[in-house]
């Protein structure tokens, strides 16, 4: 709790700037439009206070942000096209459909490349390189691909969350499940413990942390997928689908609505991780 | 030394081949039309044949990436910094950094092309904002790694803030450093590309990629996603070399050495 108020200070602050910066890159667009409405007496005040609230700003204040997100959010019906409650629900839909396929790929993957020391040697370097890589220009490929299929709709945009959130569970996994001790693992065969035992037993509680600290990055990385996949194929509509329609038509304050619907999405889905991560954490007694 | 590197490298090597000649039989076998799945002696040739395109692609998409990796990094640092003397600005943004690391933060993209316009400027903008946080929690915690211990010796020796700063505190923080510069590689491509999906002077990998998809020539698409798979891993093996040579104090090389 003793974070609370520098947190505060800091929110505070970025908002200082936010409304400072929105006046100062809107005052010349502003000063156009007086200008184009043959206003020539406006003082100041007038040209601050106006550049707070044009329809098409550089950059929409804050308050224009919230009231678009209330009014996309809270008033308009969560069955219109307009609602961002209806996109969202298309992207969180397809993040976690991705993300469940992707995390159970990666971790299942995991225990293969634990317990089969080729699949080790010959694959991990290959996985682990896949990081260093761009992986999600493959997005676009894929939607087409899967659409020469006749497969539409959620599935290609979930399965393009599901593979960018497939390698880091793979990776995270792997140190997870390698975790223990060698002093443990020597104790387990001490036991005469078979290979599926110690996986049991020993692996993979010793792996907790590691799965929800790679849940959360996996979580993040499929709403990506998911985000920029609506972009490639955005008839299906989206939050993706909205950043893109905002950037055609200009409508700035419709393109903060959706990035801050989609961090808010992100949020709270490495937030319930990360809640249901100390739950489990504290049942199995782990030491903080 | 090098037999043992060898022999470290044949197994991924031997599958890596495997799987590009499942692939090429596969879909010669199954017929697999080109607009599905191109064999990889297909996209070799493309590579080869389409040089002049990909090297222009490469050279318009990497300024974005090289700049904006240097600005938002460089940033992020330099933030670190000044804010290193307070405690009370460090516990505000610490956790404010660590949240917006797992935000979608290539969603900037639209905003950015439009406030920066089409061409490279606006791609090293989005890529600003995606390296400036990683590196600034980073530099924050690894600026936090020095040992009491080590700091008393230099309290001892009457070394000043910068002094200690210099001599102890910044090359403890060097691996953590490093860290962010690896994970930015991979985010400096990944921002430059997906911002091009958003617009570009019609040149760029993600140019490339998401308007020969429109044509179904995926061949030229795999061309391009190689060349950003190699650039990829090449920038990132770069920055770790430069980590091996700064950082050859460190324990996870040393353990390696002997």
């Amino acid at each position: 709790m003793k974070s609370a108020l520098p947190i505060a200070t800091v929110v505070l602050a970025l908002f200082v700037v936010w409304y400072v910066a929105a006046a100062l890159m809107n005052a010349s667009l502003q000063r156009d439009q007086f200008a184009n409405a043959g206003r020539a007496d406006y003082s100041t005040q007038d040209l601050v206070g106006a550049s707070l609230n044009m329809e098409r700003p550089k950059l929409p204040a804050p308050h224009q942000v919230a009231s678009e997100l209330y009014k996309l959010v809270l008033v308009a019906p969560p069955t219109s096209k307009r609602s961002l409650v209806y996109h969202g629900a298309i992207t969180l839909e397809e993040t976690l459909i991705g993300f469940a396929i992707g995390s159970a790929l990666g971790i299942g993957l995991a225990v293969l490349i634990v317990s089969m020391r080729w699949l080790d040697r010959s694959m991990m370097p290959w996985i682990v390189a896949s990081q260093t890589v761009p992986i999600i220009a493959l997005a676009p490929m894929i939607v087409v691909i899967l659409n020469q299929f006749d497969i539409t709709g959620v599935a290609p945009k979930a399965a393009i969350a599901a593979y960018l959130s497939f390698f880091p569970v793979t990776v995270g996994m792997v140190k997870g499940f390698r975790s223990p001790d060698p002093l443990q693992l020597d104790l387990m065969r001490t036991y005469s413990a078979t290979n599926a035992q110690t996986f049991i037993k020993l692996r993979a509680p010793a792996s907790t942390p590691f799965f929800f600290a790679s849940m959360k990055i996996g979580a993040a990385a499929a709403l990506v997928g998911a985000v920029v996949a609506e972009v490639t194929k955005s008839e299906d509509g989206g939050l993706g689908a909205r950043l893109l329609a905002g950037s055609y038509y200009g409508q700035t304050v419709q393109i903060w609505a959706a990035l801050f619907a989609a961090a808010a999405l992100s949020a709270a889905l490495v937030g319930a991780i990360g809640f249901a991560g100390r739950i489990a954490e504290r049942r199995m007694a782990f030491t903080p | 030394m090098t037999l043992q590197r060898l022999r470290d490298l044949l197994p991924p090597l031997a599958f890596g081949l495997a799987v590009l000649a499942i692939w090429e039989a596969g879909v010669r076998l199954l017929h697999v039309p080109a607009i599905i799945l191109p064999p990889p002696s297909a996209i070799a040739v493309r590579l080869a044949t389409s040089v002049p395109t990909l090297a222009a692609d490469f050279r318009q998409t990497i300024q974005g990436v090289l700049a904006g990796y240097a600005l938002g990094s460089l940033a992020g640092f330099v933030v670190a910094i000044l804010i290193d003397r307070s405690q009370f600005l460090q516990r505000g943004l610490m956790p404010i950094g660590n949240l917006v690391s797992a935000l979608p933060i290539v969603g900037v993209a639209p905003i950015m092309v439009m406030w920066f316009g089409f061409d490279w400027q606006s791609k090293a903008a989005v890529v600003v904002v995606m390296t400036f946080f990683p590196m600034l929690v980073n530099t924050i915690a690894g600026l936090a790694g020095a040992g009491a211990m080590e700091r008393d010796l230099m309290k001892t020796y009457g070394a000043d803030y910068w002094q200690t700063l210099l001599a102890l505190r910044l090359p403890v923080a060097m691996p953590f450093i490093f860290n962010a510069l690896k994970i930015n590689t991979t985010l400096a491509m990944i921002g430059a590309i997906v911002a091009e999906f958003f617009g570009t002077p019609t040149v760029g990998m993600g140019f490339r990629i998401s308007t020969e998809v429109g044509h179904l020539s995926i061949d030229m698409v795999w061309a391009t996603i190689v060349v950003a798979a190699v650039t990829g891993s090449l920038f990132y093996a770069l920055v770790a070399g430069v980590e091996r040579r700064v950082t050859f104090w460190h324990a996870s090389y040393r353990a390696k050495e002997a």
